[in-house]
């Protein structure tokens, strides 16, 4: 059925894939209907996709250093973009940002502009760049820019600190997905998603990575739009919601009005079970001050670009060229997730709120809503409350509580979509957390197995053993993520913001300042790097422990501390110390030329 | 070298010029957020509205397309650009 070069064939490949899935998905449909219960379907969406993963998985071995750190840099732009929305998109986009903008509205929304326009510092400052540098992990480039191995090993320091803390909230995510889909108990089911994302990363390193990121993000995307093109035409709002619902949007401020935002007392309030919250802002209307806003955004955009999991991505490029067009690719591929996420809000939003609709459950009696079948499921799974603060025996906007990822997991169901659906969901926020952590835990393994390992300690090691040094890393940075997950200590660690905040803090500057300024030296970066990382951690502490923080910079924020410190410290410390070598300025010239062969000649 | 200085000058100077619209619609029109959101914006969503939901996220992902265009002419003219296609 293929014949020829894998990559030329790449297209008919994925359509095939696509086609099966969607077949799958009809399948499981007509399963529905002939009595399937919920859970043989959603144990089949879950186990199916999984199987695939590790098929693909398993097919992307090898044994080449080249394929293992960057797939060969074969990846066609289209595909790298595909490949790095789903890096980029983790179980935090797919399930609960729908959910952060259903409570908080347009503050929150400052993340859908930041996660997106950290990508144009990308194209513009880095990606081409270190590309022609031809480096395998961000800290090759770090090291070999300003050389010697300080700076080398803090940047791996960085990269660690930033990943791992992203990457133990994609883990538990995963787990989380598992546990529901499965009926397993938890602390297993972290250890399932464990396994099943190390059976796509460790045969064949990024090129294993590379190939299920683009079957994730099939699977993330089609799970994603069909429940909102679907829903949106079920409730009447339009048949293709982004264009539609300006109505729908100007229906909740109105009944907004109507309801009213009324505050509930503290007493009330902690008889609401833990992590589920009311509607307490407004839709559409600006509710967070200007710079509360672009602050976050910008702290977003510039973490965006020092995140080393997403810039790797760019390294599998064919050509400096290439890897421009990719990150487009790559926006564009991300933005069809991200514009679809206010639509299932608000349509979200308008079923429950709306009295005209039959889904509509504010100003029905408790009793009335108490005795619906979603909403048992989902208060018996702690996402879902009402509770008769006022005792007039009908539920108020200001008395109906929902955990933020009820909004993505819950909607097809109020909505009255087919159970199929809502098992569709669960594959497609599974490939989004399995994709991201594949792309982090690779990255601190190649990081440390590459950077640590191969440039600092044996630099001799023939390619097998350090391909087996960076598969027993993979293994033990996948377990030791997992069993901080299964901790559950979410709260504090799961905090997927930090980890742009930590990066920014770090490697912004000397990424940066590494292509742009070639007076930039090593003494600058690793001063850059060091203090940087310490001044963002410590107020980081400092807020958390009750510090007021200056500026308007919150703990989600402190990034914009962290970098300006780190921008401080290496133009000083460059300056007072002296110039680059004739060599390393000649390799700065020779990046800046997309033309010729790579900086670095890797072996 | 004098050639090279030169693509880099015109190099440079696309970088600013794509960083100042990022700027604009990333940073700088949210700073009128609440008297822009007065304004009916496309397909009938108030404007910040829209802005923060596909406006400037669509005008991010045209706007490195057109970078990447613009980069690839400059190299082309200097005779920097990779042999082959993408």
């Amino acid at each position: 059925m293929i014949k020829g070069n894998f990559i030329d064939n790449l297209p008919k490949v994925y359509g095939i894939y696509t086609g099966g899935f969607i077949g799958f998905i009809i399948l499981m449909a007509i399963g529905e209907q002939m009595g399937m219960s919920a859970k043989a379907i959603g144990i089949c969406f879950v186990g199916f996709t999984i199987f695939i993963y590790a098929l693909i998985g398993w097919l992307s071995r090898t044994a080449q250093a080249s394929n293992y750190y960057v797939a060969g840099r074969t990846v066609p732009t289209v595909f790298n973009g595909m490949a790095t929305a789903a890096d980029w998109m983790s179980g935090a986009s797919f399930v609960a940002m729908a959910g952060g903008i259903y409570f908080k509205g347009y503050g929150y929304m400052a993340l859908l502009v930041g996660w997106t326009g950290g990508y144009v510092l990308v194209a513009t400052l880095l990606a081409p760049y270190l590309r022609k540098f031809g480096c395998y992990t961000v800290p090759d480039f770090v090291g070999t820019r300003y050389g010697g191995n300080t700076a080398r090993l803090m940047a791996v320091i960085v990269l660690t600190v930033a990943s791992f803390t992203y990457v133990t909230a994609q883990i538990n995510a995963t787990g989380t997905i598992a546990a529901v889909a499965l009926d397993i108990p938890f602390q297993y089911a972290v250890y399932v998603g464990l396994v099943s994302i190390l059976l796509c990363s460790m045969l064949g390193g990024m090129r294993g990575v590379t190939w299920t990121q683009v079957a994730q993000y099939i699977v993330l995307i089609i799970a994603y739009l069909l429940p909102v093109f679907w829903i949106s035409n079920n409730i009447g709002a339009g048949f293709f919601p982004h264009f539609m619902l300006a109505d729908e949007v100007a229906r909740i401020g109105e009944l907004e009005q109507q309801f009213g935002f009324v505050k509930n007392s503290a007493a009330d309030l902690a008889t609401v079970p833990k992590g589920l919250a009311g509607i307490t802002k407004a839709h559409s209307e600006v509710n967070a001050t200007p710079w509360a806003f672009i602050s976050l955004a910008l702290a977003m955009m510039m973490g965006t670009a020092s995140l080393p999991h997403v810039m790797m991505r760019f390294f599998t490029t064919p050509s400096v060229k290439a890897a421009r067009k990719s990150v487009g690719w790559s926006v564009f591929f991300i933005f069809l997730l991200y514009s679809s996420a206010p639509m299932l809000a608000t349509l979200s939003k308008l079923a429950l709120i709306d009295p005209n609709l039959p889904t509509g459950i504010i100003g029905k009696s408790i009793a009335e809503v108490q005795a619906i079948d979603w909403y048992q499921n989902w208060n018996q799974a702690n996402l879902m409350f009402v509770s008769d603060f006022n005792g007039n025996g009908t539920v108020e906007l200001n008395e109906f509580f929902m955990g933020g990822k009820a909004v993505v997991l819950a909607t097809p169901e109020i909505a009255g979509l087919p159970y199929v659906i809502s098992g569709l969901v669960a594959a497609g926020g599974l490939a989004a957390a399995m994709s991201t952590a594949d792309g982090l835990i690779l990255a601190i393994a190649n990081a440390i197995s590459h950077d640590v390992y191969y440039k600092m300690v044996d630099p001799k090691a023939e390619t097998a053993k350090r391909l087996v040094v960076a598969r027993v890393l993979l293994v033990i940075i996948g377990f030791a993520g997992a069993t901080i997950a299964a901790m559950e200590i979410q709260g504090i660690l799961g905090s997927v913001i930090w980890a742009f905040d930590f990066a920014m803090s770090g490697l912004f500057w000397p990424l940066v300042l590494g292509v742009w300024w070639k007076r930039a030296n090593k003494e600058g970066a690793i001063a850059g790097m060091v203090l940087g990382l310490v001044s963002g951690f410590a107020y980081l502490v400092w807020v958390r422990s009750g510090g007021s923080g200056f500026l308007g910079i919150t703990q989600l924020t402190f990034g914009i501390f962290g970098s300006t410190v780190s921008l401080v410290a290496m133009v000083v410390v460059s300056l007072m110390t002296s110039e680059p070598s004739a060599a390393t300025q000649k390799m700065v010239d020779d990046s800046r030329v997309p033309a010729g062969t790579q900086v670095i000649s890797q072996k | 070298m004098a050639k090279n200085a030169q693509h880099w000058e015109k190099t440079r100077g696309l970088l600013f010029v794509t960083l100042a619209i990022w700027a604009v619609f990333s940073m700088g029109i949210f700073l009128f957020g609440a008297e822009m959101n007065e304004v009916t914006g496309p397909f009938g969503y108030p404007l910040t509205y829209w802005f923060t939901c596909q406006g400037s996220l669509a005008i991010f992902v045209i706007l490195i397309f057109w970078f990447a265009g613009r980069q690839e002419k400059i190299d082309e003219e200097f005779g920097f650009s990779e042999k082959g296609d993408d």
